[in-house]
């Protein structure tokens, strides 16, 4: 191991906010010192955090849920991670990452580890990276982690299976209960959470959020629909009570093991994509060929596998 | 197809108090279009909260927008606020209505640019790339 690599790991150890954005840049950019980084990690304080999953569609007010939540955990003496994913522009790649605006109250705290994440247009990638992110945050003493995402497109939404538990945040105003049934939204929530609720058309949300909940929240008893007015902090105790509730649960369920067991596969079938892309990329660049897309990828991988490989 | 190169991570922030953001917001576009990852700070930071920020997203640079007068002071407390927290490194940039007489006192300060209301964007984005790039070869683990 490089000298560098294991003075950043002392100093992720020892709770260093240096050491820590450092870390997970040489993990996100998949860099040279990114394997050492990881298998070095303690992973008995990887196994005892609690993951959370934020998603919602623009505007609902995930970040300033987000930043009312880390005061609520703040207050109860949790040491807090959170990890806020922005789409990149598919054009030029970059990103304005801006959830950090609602959350600068938190800025100064050093209990707060705040990590913005672009998705870099990748279809995989993003899910090891903040997988990555997580563990180093954990390792970093985080007990608890938030990830937050707008919750459209694909990638987000295998982020938000990295959770333990997954929050969805709606807001009234955003069509009606037809467009939060679509495209799976509902299904991967395992809590619903109508913000900005009081606003007109809250209680109405509500209901209809009910009444699809209804199943869930009677077959454990716990419940699956919460109201918040995050800008005014209201409604986050009775948010983290159903947060400890839905934990306690899924632990002593096995359903915790389960989602996490799928979680490592989803994110180790990133990592091959994210290791193997390069050389096919050079495969593909030196050998330009027009030939049915399918199969060049089944010559260029059977090339692959019969040809060494150094490393 | 061109293997992916890692983008620049920068931090675009205001501190002090004016609340006139369209310059930094501005830049923030042209950076973004530029392929940057930039993370935006607001209005009204202080400069510890700045410097605690761009050392937890662990940026390339720092860049500095102040309408309000009072950059001869705030620039250059982000640098001490940095050079505590282990952040030396980071080089910061600056812009905003600064009066020419000024500018040399700040690149003394340890700015690495600054930048006035008449500066193209294009030279601004080249300053921030080669700000980054430095940083980047200078810390490459």
């Amino acid at each position: 191991m490089a000298p560098t690599c294991s003075k950043l790991l002392a100093g992720v150890r020892r709770q260093d906010p240096r050491a820590i954005g450092r870390a997970i840049s040489a993990v996100e950019n998949n860099s040279e010192s990114a394997a050492d980084i990881l298998s070095a990690l303690d992973q008995e304080a990887i196994d005892g955090v609690l993951v959370l999953g934020i998603t919602g569609p623009p505007g609902a007010g995930k970040s300033t849920l987000t930043s009312s939540m880390i005061r609520a955990l703040r207050k109860e003496k949790n040491r807090v991670g959170i990890i806020a994913i922005d789409p990149s522009s598919p054009i030029s790649g970059g990103a304005i990452l801006g959830d950090r605006i609602r959350m600068m109250e938190h800025a100064l705290d050093p209990d707060v580890v705040l990590r913005s994440m672009a998705t870099r247009g990748r279809l995989g990638g993003l899910c090891a990276s903040a997988g990555a992110a997580v563990r180093i945050m954990a390792a970093a003493g985080c007990q608890i982690i938030i990830i937050e995402t707008v919750g459209v497109g694909q990638s987000e939404m295998d982020i938000v299976r990295l959770a333990d538990i997954t929050l969805m945040v709606l807001a009234p105003g955003f069509g009606d209960d037809i467009q939060a049934m679509k495209a799976g939204l509902l299904e991967v929530a395992d809590l619903l959470i109508i913000n900005k609720s009081d606003l007109p058309g809250a209680e109405a949300l509500c209901m209809e959020m009910e009444q699809i909940f209804r199943d869930k929240q009677e077959k454990d008893g716990i419940l699956r629909v919460v109201q918040t007015i995050a800008a005014q902090h209201q409604g986050i105790d009775q948010l983290l009570a159903t947060l400890n509730a839905l934990a306690f649960h899924l632990k002593s369920t096995g359903i915790q093991e389960e989602r996490r067991h799928k979680a490592l596969n989803a994110e180790t079938l990133d990592w091959i994509f994210e290791i193997l892309r390069p050389h096919f990329i050079k495969a593909m660049n030196t050998k330009p060929e027009r030939k049915e897309p399918r199969i060049r990828a089944q010559e260029l991988i059977h090339e692959f596998t019969t040809t060494e490989h150094p490393e | 197809m061109e293997e992916q190169q890692t983008p620049y991570r920068v931090l675009i922030g205001k501190p002090g108090l004016d609340g006139h953001d369209r310059g930094a917001k501005f830049i923030a576009r042209a950076l973004r279009d530029e392929g940057f990852e930039v993370i935006y700070t607001g209005i009204r930071r202080t400069a510890a909260e700045i410097a605690a920020t761009a050392i937890q997203e662990d940026v390339d640079a720092v860049g500095l927008s102040s309408l309000s007068g009072a950059h001869l002071r705030l620039f250059p407390e982000v640098i001490r606020e940095l050079q505590t927290r282990g952040g030396e490194d980071i080089p910061v940039l600056g812009g905003g209505v600064i009066p020419d007489e000024d500018i040399q006192q700040l690149l003394e300060a340890g700015l690495s640019a600054i930048f006035t209301s008449g500066t193209p964007a294009a030279a601004i984005i080249r300053s921030f790339t080669e700000a980054c790039r430095k940083h980047c070869d200078g810390t490459n683990m």
